[in-house]
């Protein structure tokens, strides 16, 4: 097993509701929602117009940036619209709106590529390009981006299946029950990369996903292994899982390239091999739909566009009123207040709480007792860039490395005052990133 | 499904069940294994002594806040932590307005006037018996521990006092008292000293309590205890045998109280490990030069209370290598890692 980086906190795993829940294909919905930004860098732009028919899997908006992933229709049907629409990151986004005809018609163009062994590296990047995919751990980075960025750099390629947030199971359903994809996977970003090896990280809380893994290896690929990690947030983070994988440290403001290594979330390597092997982009993901206020807790392939309304309705509706509503895990995921938000690229979960779980905190009082220091897995001082935040001291923000936070949470979460740490560093990196602006330097 | 508001708030959405209070809670705990002895040795008039000490500390608490017009604090426990610490730091036979008085340096003076909770710069019970000291004939006269004598001393009216040399007296002129008391007196309570720092036992037992419940790590008291046995042992006074001279000294007066609950008070220690560590030497360099050196047998309180000023120093020039900076680009690259 190996043990983690420092710092890091052991939140309750509440994993139990999910995680032998097989993952149940959602039928797609009458309408889908899908903006034209579902990834970390530049926005696309739509190519259809109201009215238009599209297929299955046809494009419906591209950018010419090299960070932007393409957006593919979810359903085949008619546009209905092409307006600003509620977005999950509890912003208003241009999106374009699917009629589903409900014949699941694909697009002509998409048929099968082949498989890793027929396709150069060259093109294979372009199928990872054309197929719209992005991380899928949440953070959706566009992930022929991040492919390009370690050419000629990776020695080391690591699977990220930590899967650390609580609640959260797709990932291990994905690895229950596609290892071959994922393991397809990896053979294709082993020859981007020209590499002999790779790592498939998974957290001791899933042995069975260790296990499974483990049983697919020797048929498929030489020179993959899968490495146990000891069972600690973040865990999945990318620059604490290279440190326990490798013991190199990616440094400030660096990529993972700097040191050799590239990470990829187990069921974006998986998706990857089915770009490959089906030619279909990426339509559908794995949310896992849990928490107390959730009827029946599920793993749900849902259909990218989906409402998280409709989502919840396939889980048996709530079976109380929920008090808060979650994209993403409880450490770092999104709070939601309009259920008409899509299912996008990144959402990985739809937690509902009711009261009780994430209850408001009382007025806030620091002890100085340091457990944030010890949890911060960034070695930064939180209880000192808290104080100067609340003072509005950036420039000691800044020299106290306000840059380097992940924004884990795990300092919040440890926190026994009940600070707002996580917020007040985000509030301080905005106002520096406000007077860089400003001053133009 | 009908649309409601949801909360919406900053990450993350969980935190851990350990709060101020829980914390407090379990200092509380901790410092119940000293007190059940102290009565044991010094009669009810122990217990009489520390719940007029927390009484008082938790009414300025609740009346200062009151008064303007705050939130009040007096849930959180941490002027009952205060309060015990106060009374462990007095000798029993102390009159009642003492340990009130105290209670008004520590809880108002020291504690709020400065902003309340974790705003402190000194040890609030610290710092108030240092100022008691100003009442020299209560705060030096140290009853003789009789165990199981309920009524060793009267509840009410004045307290005839037969005090008795401590432990450190005797040291402080460079002879062991192994004649009046021997180690296990030490270790067990049964020499003379203030209120809750005789049982060495029972205070590492509390300390073990905190560290097990992860309240406190063991750096600052391993370091200090560490650093006054290490002294001690290489300059015993007079013609004691090295460890046995510092068995003594480590297990006398308030050092194990010090090291174990006055030292490691989250506000006014460092949150850095390294700074924790150089927290805990400097205790224990200054408590044995004051001990040495001092016109005072006693060196524990104003060793700490020197290191709580030091304690923001500490910290800045103990920050934590920088994620992905080798340690050698630091000491390079002046001013904490400014990229």
């Amino acid at each position: 097993m190996i043990f983690p980086f420092q710092g890091g906190v052991h939140p309750e795993g509440h994993k139990d509701a999910t995680r032998q829940k097989p993952i149940e294909p959602l039928p797609p919905p009458a309408r889908v929602v899908l903006p034209v930004s579902m990834h970390i860098g530049a926005p696309c732009e739509p190519v259809v117009k109201v009215g238009q028919h599209v297929l299955l899997g046809e494009k419906i908006a591209v950018s010419a940036s090299p960070v932007s992933a393409p957006i593919h229709a979810s359903v085949s049907g008619t546009v209905a619209a092409v307006e600003v629409c509620p977005h999950p990151n509890g912003g208003r986004m241009l999106s374009v709106v699917l009629e589903n005809d409900g014949a699941d018609a694909p697009h002509p163009d998409i048929r099968p590529f082949g498989s890793a062994e027929t396709l150069t590296a060259e093109e294979l990047i372009a199928v990872v390009r054309e197929a719209g995919l992005v991380g899928l751990g949440g953070a959706a980075f566009p992930t022929h981006t991040k492919i390009a960025s370690g050419l000629g750099k990776v020695d080391t390629l690591i699977v990220n299946g930590a899967e650390c947030e609580p609640y959260i199971t797709s990932d291990h359903r994905v690895m229950l029950e596609t290892p071959e994809e994922i393991l397809g996977g990896v053979r294709a970003l082993m020859k981007i990369y020209g590499l002999e090896s790779a790592v498939i990280a998974v957290e001791t809380n899933k042995p069975d996903a260790v296990e499974t893994l483990r049983r697919t290896l020797p048929r498929r690929g030489d020179g993959v292994r899968v490495a146990p990690l000891a069972t600690r947030y973040p865990q999945g983070a990318e620059k604490q899982l290279i440190r326990a994988v490798t013991g190199r440290e990616v440094p400030p403001g660096a990529l993972p390239a700097a040191v050799g290594a590239a990470v990829f979330n187990v069921d974006t390597v998986a998706s990857i091999h089915r770009a490959v092997t089906t030619g279909m982009p990426l339509l559908r993901r794995v949310v896992t739909v849990s928490g107390s206020a959730v009827s029946n807790p599920k793993n749900l392939s849902v259909r990218i566009g989906t409402p998280l309304r409709a989502v919840f309705e396939a889980t048996g509706g709530f079976r109380e009123q929920p008090f808060k509503i979650i994209m993403g895990g409880p450490m770092m995921g999104v709070a939601q207040h309009n259920l008409d938000a899509p299912v996008v690229k990144g959402t990985n979960a739809l937690l509902a709480f009711s009261r009780g779980e994430g209850k408001p905190e009382k007025e806030p009082v620091c002890i100085r007792c340091g457990r944030c220091v010890s949890a911060c897995p960034m070695r930064l001082l939180p209880v000192y860039l808290y104080h100067y935040e609340q003072k509005n001291m950036l420039a000691e923000c800044e020299r106290m490395r306000v840059s380097d936070c992940i924004e884990c949470g795990s300092c919040s979460y440890i926190c026994p005052g009940r600070l707002h740490l996580v917020h007040s560093f985000r509030t301080a990196k905005q106002k520096l990133r406000e007077a860089r602006k400003r001053g133009g330097n | 499904m009908a649309d409601t508001r949801f909360v919406v708030s900053s990450s993350p959405h969980i935190r851990a069940e350990e709060d101020t209070r829980s914390i407090m809670l379990d200092v509380c705990i901790a410092l119940a294994f000293p007190l059940v002895i102290a009565v044991y040795f010094f009669g009810l008039r122990a217990l009489t002594v520390t719940a007029v000490s927390v009484a008082a500390c938790v009414f300025f608490e609740w009346a200062y806040r009151k008064l303007l017009k705050k939130p009040s604090s007096v849930r959180d426990l941490s002027a009952v932590v205060t309060g015990l610490l106060l009374a462990f730091n007095l000798p029993v036979s102390v009159p009642y307005w003492l340990p009130v008085v105290g209670a008004l340096v520590a809880v108002v003076v020291v504690k709020q006037l400065y902003g309340g909770i974790g705003k402190n710069f000194l040890n609030p019970a610290l710092a108030a018996r240092v100022f008691l000291f100003s009442f020299p004939v209560w705060m030096t006269s140290f009853p003789k521990p009789q165990p199981g004598q309920w009524n060793a001393l009267p509840l009410w009216g004045p307290v005839d006092v037969v005090s008795a040399a401590t432990p450190l007296s005797f040291l402080k002129h460079g002879a062991l008292p192994a004649d009046a008391y021997n180690l296990q007196d030490l270790l067990l309570g049964q020499a003379p000293g203030s209120l809750g720092e005789v049982s060495a036992l029972m205070l590492l037992l509390g300390g073990v309590y905190l560290v097990v419940r992860r309240v406190i790590t063991p750096r600052i008291p391993v370091a200090y205890l560490g650093t006054v046995a290490a002294l001690t042992f290489l300059f015993p006074k007079g013609d004691a045998a090295p460890l046995e001279w510092m068995l003594y000294e480590v297990l006398s007066g308030g050092l194990v109280l010090g090291a174990v609950f006055m030292a490691t008070d989250y506000t006014t220690s460092p949150v850095t490990k390294r700074g924790q560590w150089i927290f805990g030497i400097g205790c224990g360099l200054l408590t044995v030069f004051i001990r040495y050196f001092g016109a005072y047998p006693e060196g524990v309180s104003y060793a700490i209370l020197v290191m709580n000023a030091c304690v923001w120093l500490l910290d800045k020039i103990s920050l934590p290598r920088r994620f992905g900076v080798p340690r050698l680009t630091r000491f390079i690259r002046k001013g904490g890692g400014k990229a």
